[in-house]
């Protein structure tokens, strides 16, 4: 199972590698990671992507309540949530057609064209990671010259505050 | 001083956090980066600097000293290979969950980073290995972070700290406070356990037909050797106790049906196995106390104390997890027990009592008494006996600390200190001394091997060096004995370089390093010579006993195997093809 957990960690030098060097020692998953400091700036917000079952997930949420660093820790997956990731790609625009089709999608999924180039475009774009999958793959792979995913951020909904 | 401000370099500083920490001792070695603090450990006088011949038995050493006592251990070593060296003992330490703090000197500030000359990432090296780690990085935060590493080292789930402080940051000065208190948001460990969870489990403990009780480490660190002699006694239930745990329950009560495990007892381990209702309590499940996981206690419910959440439900899951200090859950328990004025199920207790007086009769632990060679098991129940049970024992690693908890019948906590989560061979000796200078008026042992003692053998020069009188009771069978042993078992006897080739001549060894060397070589000699050596109460003494080659530990609970697969020794046969 996927699971989308967030927490607060103090804002401290060797704060990430604490929480990354847990998931390597004991051998567990992690697909993404995010973390930057919160309007608290003593304290760093993460968000990190990982599976296992669910005794695998038990652990890894008391591993990491455990390390003296971490303030909070939340399941995000347990409850209503929202996810979003943030996408900066760099297409190769060869002629006009292209150029069109890249705004057409861009509509389409709600991007941003935020650089325009001669040969290249830089498109911006938020939403879930499926959403994002989906947009990378309606273009032609030979046209990305850089993808660039910010990995997840996730907050719950309504009461739901860490 | 405390609430006061003056002015002082940060090494003056440190000095002064340890003093307010009460501590006694400083185990540690010399070296550029902790010039400044070992100059301002010339002029102090409360505290006293033992001076070690490797890091790595500097750390035993504090570490010994904890497990004793109770109190943190203390190290200071310098930067890069002073660092380095130490990290075998601060993995030790950490396994067996025991409280420390470590100080390692770092280059300047400035270099940092730079590739300088004894330069390593000690926050980093050690960050697996610690409960927590610093890098101080302002003078003014000095003090504040010692507090911190002790408080974090020695509550909730005790361990090791480093402190981790470049050279010019104890050169600096700053006005020196230490805090009285603290508090850390992201820090705050549960002692008290849930009551309604004790509620359950004290309905499953009235309600048991075949009870067990099964207590580990954590009873020991958590001083809860008492309340735990004092539930099981009210409950009349059987007892286990862990390696880590051996003491927490006296061992000569009837209630106390021996160690659990890869090498534990027939009885414990049968009992282990038929149990209906398991009482866990400090104890972590490990995997040579659990034996195959899909085969472990599979009649039984499972009641879990434990101080770190994280150790519950990790590799079995339970029925009744109830997080708290060990002392408080106890006691509670024992308090919900009573207000129920419940009664235990009498008649099923003693038929249960029976199946396990059944199970004592095949009497596990026998071995060859009329043997011409030195049984090592021999050796420490005389040890024992002449002892009187009441010595502080260290132990290395391997067969020798099998036969030590097998054999020497711990009736008190804090007395027998080993390496038992790590299993770090060259333990024994280092953690002697700190045990030794912690109750100089004790009797300290060293049950060892010739593999393990080689590991560390340069502290027989700090033993000198402070007085330290252990007896070293070295059990020599020329042979990594459990390495061996597992290549007869599984290895079609294909003794791949377990072999101990030329060994020194320990008696000389030890006189030249100016302390007693004796050889014994006839079982008739063993009582005699120990005799001899307990007598002489201001001397360290190094007993090379040679023993049995062939001996194997016994009882044995082999990889993949439930508690009810045992291997027994069979008596009798040793045509073993050995070098």
């Amino acid at each position: 199972m996927r699971h989308i957990i967030a927490l607060l960690i103090e804002n401290e030098a060797g704060a990430l590698s604490r929480v990354s060097g847990l998931f390597s020692a004991r051998a567990y998953n992690i697909e993404s990671l995010t973390v930057a400091p919160t309007e608290d700036p003593s304290l760093s917000r993460m968000t990190l992507i990982t599976r296992g079952s669910d005794n695998i997930v038990e652990q890894i949420l008391k591993q990491l309540n455990k390390l003296v660093d971490v303030v909070k820790v939340m399941d995000l997956s347990e409850g209503i949530h929202i996810e979003r990731e943030l996408l900066l790609l760099k297409i190769r625009v060869t002629n006009a057609n292209a150029c069109h089709d890249i705004k057409r999608l861009c509509d389409i999924f709600r991007g941003h064209i935020i650089d325009v180039n001669k040969d290249s475009y830089v498109v911006e774009m938020t939403g879930s990671s499926d959403k994002v999958d989906a947009f990378i793959s309606t273009l032609d792979p030979h046209l990305i010259l850089e993808t660039v995913r910010s990995g997840v951020s996730g907050i719950g909904r309504g009461q739901r505050i860490l | 001083m405390v609430g006061e401000t003056e002015m002082l370099t940060g090494a003056d500083i440190l000095i002064r956090c340890l003093e307010a920490e009460d501590v006694e001792f400083i185990f540690g070695y010399p070296g550029g980066a902790v010039l400044h603090i070992y100059d301002a450990l010339f002029s102090h006088k409360n505290i006293r600097h033992i001076l070690v011949r490797h890091e790595q038995a500097a750390v035993h050493a504090a570490d010994g000293l904890a497990r004793s006592t109770g109190k943190p251990g203390v190290v200071l070593v310098t930067s890069g290979p002073g660092a380095t060296n130490a990290v075998t003992g601060i993995a030790t330490a950490y396994m067996d969950s025991i409280p420390m703090v470590i100080i390692t000197g770092q280059v300047p500030t400035a270099l940092i980073g730079n590739d300088a000359f004894q330069e390593v990432d000690a926050v980093g090296i050690t960050r697996p290995c610690v409960k927590h780690n610093f890098l101080v990085k302002d003078v003014t935060k000095l003090a504040e972070t010692l507090k911190k590493a002790f408080f974090v080292a020695t509550s909730g789930r005790p361990g090791p700290v480093v402190v981790d402080i470049p050279k010019d940051i104890t050169a600096q000065t700053a006005a020196f406070s230490y805090p009285e208190q603290i508090s850390m948001r992201s820090y705050k460990p549960n002692n008290v356990g849930h009551t309604g969870q004790i509620k359950r489990a004290a309905e499953l403990l009235i309600n048991a037909k075949r009870p067990m009780i099964y207590s580990g480490g954590g009873v020991v660190l958590g001083d809860a050797s008492d309340d735990l002699t004092a539930l099981t006694r009210e409950l009349g239930f059987p007892i286990t106790n862990t390696l880590m745990g051996l003491g927490a329950y006296p061992a000569s009560d009837k209630q106390y049906v021996g160690m659990l495990g890869m090498h534990g007892t027939y009885e414990a381990n049968m009992a282990m196995h038929e149990c209906d209702t398991l009482l866990a309590i400090g104890a972590r499940f490990d995997d040579r106390v659990t034996g195959e996981v899909k085969k472990f206690c599979p009649h039984a419910k499972i009641i879990h104390i434990d101080i770190d959440p994280a150790s519950i439900s990790k590799t079995i899951k339970v029925d009744v997890p109830i997080v708290g200090n060990v002392n408080r859950v106890i006691n509670d328990l024992r308090n919900a027990i009573k207000v129920n004025k419940n009664q235990v199920d009498a008649k099923a207790l003693e038929k249960w009592w029976q199946q396990i007086n059944n199970w004592q009769e095949k009497n596990c632990l026998q071995y060859d008494r009329e043997s011409e060679l030195i049984k090592p098991q021999y050796v420490v129940e005389k040890l024992h006996e002449i002892t009187k049970g009441d010595a502080f024992v260290t132990s290395d690693v391997g067969q020798h600390q099998m036969w030590a908890a097998q054999f020497y019948g711990f009736n008190k906590p804090r007395r027998w200190i080993n390496s038992g989560g790590l299993g770090t061979m060259g333990f024994g000796l280092p953690a002697a001394m700190g045990v030794s200078l912690a109750h100089p008026e004790d009797t300290v042992a060293c049950i060892t091997g010739e593999a393990s003692i080689q590991m560390c053998i340069q502290e027989l020069s700090t033993c000198m060096q402070y007085g330290l009188p252990i007896k070293i009771i070295n059990l020599n069978n020329r042979y990594m004995g459990m390495v061996r042993q597992w290549q007869e078992f599984f290895y079609d006897k294909r003794y791949s370089h377990s072999y101990v080739d030329a060994l020194p001549d320990f008696v000389k060894l030890a006189e030249s390093y100016g302390h007693v060397g004796m050889r014994i070589e006839n079982p008739d000699d063993v009582k005699g010579a120990l005799e001899e050596a307990f007598a002489m109460k201001d001397r360290l003494v190094f007993l090379d006993f040679m023993t049995d080659q062939s001996e194997n530990v016994f009882p044995m609970v082999a990889a993949g195997k439930g508690h009810h697969e045992m291997l027994l020794s069979s008596m009798g046969t040793t045509d073993r093809e050995l070098a």
